[in-house]
């Protein structure tokens, strides 16, 4: 009996389930239900512990069906792995049943939605403008809705609380001392903007405004060939750009039904374990920039570099690689590619010792993070947190354990959990992840597999540059490919892959043209950045900077 | 004094020379326009105020960190505040809604004050040809130099601080620097 039959004898016990649609797709279940409907079933879902995670709500818009929306909820179970994907159809000026009682982290998730798309939420306490500027007319991913129109900000937004539910926020407590941090300050990581209310120094509240790198990657996406899409994905999360490539491509790939080879696999692995563990610099580099240790900065940014002059060697580029392509990977690697890796890998391992002893024995560093701003594990699901601050608030949780893909599972490796959820335990947890994945790295680097470094179907793949300029085949072929464009079939999938700070989430839909029809990030920081507010209630200011160097906020994937 | 050669440190007049006018040109007199002198001053003691907002901003930190280290070049004090910059880095995309607060920012910083505009979506909006990106910092903000590249390496970044700095040394007249006026003067 599969998943989705299961879900169906579950369901139609509660549930007059005549109407619902059950459907299983390109190796996803998805049920598709009356909008009437969708907040019973979320509800039973929770509350028979099915599924615990609530990912992603998203809209899908089509201008040509009667109910033009589509609002998709993605629901993951942490026990056994597994997704569902509700589905509900809305019409233009309808409302749908908020799921912010049910689960809080739908919070933003749906204020996206409204922005995006204007799909209006009954019962959400502040559906208000989220990633575009507060000038801004209309509704972007609509399909109507041209992708260069732009409109002019003339002014910032002056200081304001209205992000908090339920209060005018415009109208300051005198009692307190308002205080705007950000979008520019060192602390704020450029694009970051808090404005917080401080009684002496304790915060009374917190509100974070983003939006401020929103680049319209979706929109990009749908006005871009498949594998046109790949560079735009580096620039998510531009501090491991090749696990963006990594990710988007294994979902482009599930959508064609094509399995790469297993040099492709190991490639790919290489590649984002080396980006979690340059991420995991970042993150503890600039965290400590952040409480003013400047001399881990320095110390770890050498090995950055070295990282990036692995990269280089490999495909000639930095920051922004764009290594991988639908099928496969752009290029072989060079020759001793793989042994260079391993020296790296050496090199890492005592300067990841040396790090831990110079941050996370140092007593000022302790003071400051032990204690500080903890998230429960319950808190920590509910907000729809991924990645190192999942696991250091204490849940297990590891997709390339529960959902291994590209051999994970036959690697040996170790996935840490914290057991405070301080921000002294998402360090502990981040270091702990760097040895890990240099582990990872030593066992494949050590007996690469040998073959072909992608597929050769004549469909999805360029031919090779000799076969292009050698014989007429190769020629129409490339010329074919690049004025059609791969075309998967009209469906679409769910993927997730574990980025370096959580679950990267690709839902990409297909009708069979060249273009994607629409794509959405599901980006692991969005979920977490949510729940700042009520991280921070009540803690002094220099805990909240620390609180935000710890969550590792990455604006492009952020804000997207 | 001899501003004709552009020599820095004075040649003794044989003819009229003591041991005590040699001395002295030789501890303290600068033959050069006092101006040049000025110049030679700002071009080696850049104080940038990075405003990284993306992917360049990281890479950025490529640059100040300990490979290719700016500080080599004068730019040694990164300066958060725009009260104590003259170099203003814009370094990532540049968004509608962020518009506004980097030209609050420019208009904070004192004279004689520099722009850098490191990247292609800061130049020109990079291929984000989309809704809510700026078409580039130069439709709000007078800009020096620009920095191809997305992002640019280290190096392409060295080469723009350095062509600043000969535009510095040579006065090089940037006339869209005297016209310009905040963009939302009007609005205000």
């Amino acid at each position: 009996m599969s998943k989705l039959d299961n879900i169906k004898t579950d369901l139609a016990s509660k549930f007059n389930t005549a109407n619902y649609k059950f459907v299983h797709a390109f190796g996803d279940d998805v049920l598709e239900i009356p909008k009437e409907d969708i907040l019973p079933v979320l509800r039973h879902f929770k509350a028979s512990q099915r599924f615990d995670f609530l990912m992603d709500i998203c809209g899908v818009d089509y201008p040509t069906r009667q109910k033009r929306f589509d609002v998709v909820y993605h629901l993951f179970s942490s026990k056994d792995g597994s997704r569902l994907r509700i589905k509900c159809q809305l019409a233009e000026n309808d409302w749908i049943d908020s799921a912010i009682n049910t689960w809080v982290g739908a919070d933003w998730f749906e204020r996206e939605a409204y922005d995006m798309f204007g799909i209006k939420f009954n019962g959400h306490p502040n559906l208000r403008k989220i990633l575009t500027h507060h000038q801004f007319v209309g509704h972007p991913l609509r399909k109507d809705y041209e992708a260069d129109a732009q409109q002019h900000c003339t002014e910032p937004l002056p200081i304001h609380f209205n992000n908090e539910p339920g209060v005018d926020g415009s109208i300051l407590n005198d009692r307190y001392v308002p205080l705007n941090i950000g979008p520019s300050h060192p602390a704020m990581h450029g694009t970051l903007r808090v404005m917080v209310e401080l009684d002496g120094e304790t915060i009374v509240r917190a509100n974070p405004e983003i939006g401020y790198l929103h680049r319209c990657f979706e929109k990009m996406a749908e006005t871009h060939p498949y594998n046109q899409v790949i560079p735009y994905t580096d620039r998510l999360n531009y501090c491991s750009a090749p696990m963006n490539n990594v990710g988007y491509c294994k979902a482009v790939e599930r959508l064609l039904g094509v399995e790469i080879p297993p040099k492709a696999q190991a490639m790919r692995v290489v590649l984002a374990e080396l980006s979690r563990i340059i991420d995991h610099i970042i993150a503890v580099g600039t965290g400590g920039v952040d409480l003013g240790a400047l001399s881990a900065f320095f110390h770890l940014f050498t090995y950055r570099e070295k990282v990036y002059t692995l990269f280089e060697k490999l495909c000639g580029s930095r920051l922004t690689v764009a290594m991988t392509r639908v099928g496969g990977m752009a290029q072989d690697t060079p020759e001793g590619w793989f042994d260079d890796v391993l020296a790296f890998c050496k090199d890492m391992r005592g300067q990841v010792d040396e790090i831990s002893r110079l941050m996370l024995d140092n007593k000022i560093f302790i003071k400051r993070t032990q204690g500080v701003c903890p998230v429960t594990a319950t808190e920590a699901v509910q907000w729809g947190y991924t990645g190192p601050l999942l696991r250091a608030s204490g849940v297990n949780l590891d997709l390339r354990k529960a959902t291994p893909y590209y051999g994970y599972d036959a690697l040996n490796f170790d996935v840490p959990v914290g057991t405070s959820g301080d921000i002294y335990d998402r360090y502990l947890v981040r270091i702990e992840e760097m040895k890990q994945s240099i582990r990872i790295i030593e066992q494949i680097c050590k007996n690469p597999p040998s073959g072909d470094y992608t597929i050769r179907d004549k469909g999805i793949v360029l031919p090779e540059k000799k076969d292009v300029y050698g014989n007429i085949e190769g020629l129409m072929n490339h010329f074919m490919l690049i004025i059609k464009g791969l075309r998967p079939p009209a469906g679409e999938v769910y993927d997730a892959t574990e980025a370096a700070n959580g679950e990267l989430g690709f839902y990409l839909i297909s009708d069979g043209s060249a273009n994607p029809y629409r794509l959405k990030v599901r980006p692991p920081c969005f979920a977490i950045y949510q729940s700042f507010p009520s991280v921070v209630k009540g803690a002094m200011i220099a805990d909240a900077i620390a609180t935000v160097a710890s969550m590792n906020l990455i604006a492009g994937e952020l804000d997207r | 004094m001899n501003s004709a050669d552009g020599s820095v440190l004075a040649k003794p007049d044989q003819s009229l020379a003591t041991q005590s006018l040699d001395d002295m040109s030789r501890a303290y007199a600068f033959t050069t326009r006092l101006d040049d002198l000025v110049a030679w001053g700002r071009k080696n003691s850049l104080w940038p105020m990075p405003y990284g907002t993306a992917c360049c901003g990281i890479e950025l930190m490529s640059v100040m960190g300990p490979r290719y280290d700016l500080a080599r070049f004068g730019a040694e004090v990164v300066r958060f505040s725009p009260r104590q910059a003259d170099l203003l880095l814009v370094a990532g995309t540049i968004t509608e809604k962020m518009a506004p607060v980097l030209v609050r920012i420019y208009e904070q910083m004192l004279d004689p004050k520099y722009v850098i505009s490191m990247g292609a979506c800061a130049s020109s909006g990079g291929f984000y040809r989309a809704y809510h990106v700026l078409q580039g910092c130069d439709k709000v903000i007078p800009v020096d130099v620009y920095v191809p590249g997305c992002p640019p390496t280290p190096e392409a970044v060295l080469d723009g601080v350095m062509a600043l700095q000969r535009m510095i040394a040579k006065h090089t007249p940037r006339p869209w620097k005297d016209q310009w006026k905040s963009p939302y003067e009007q609005t205000r």
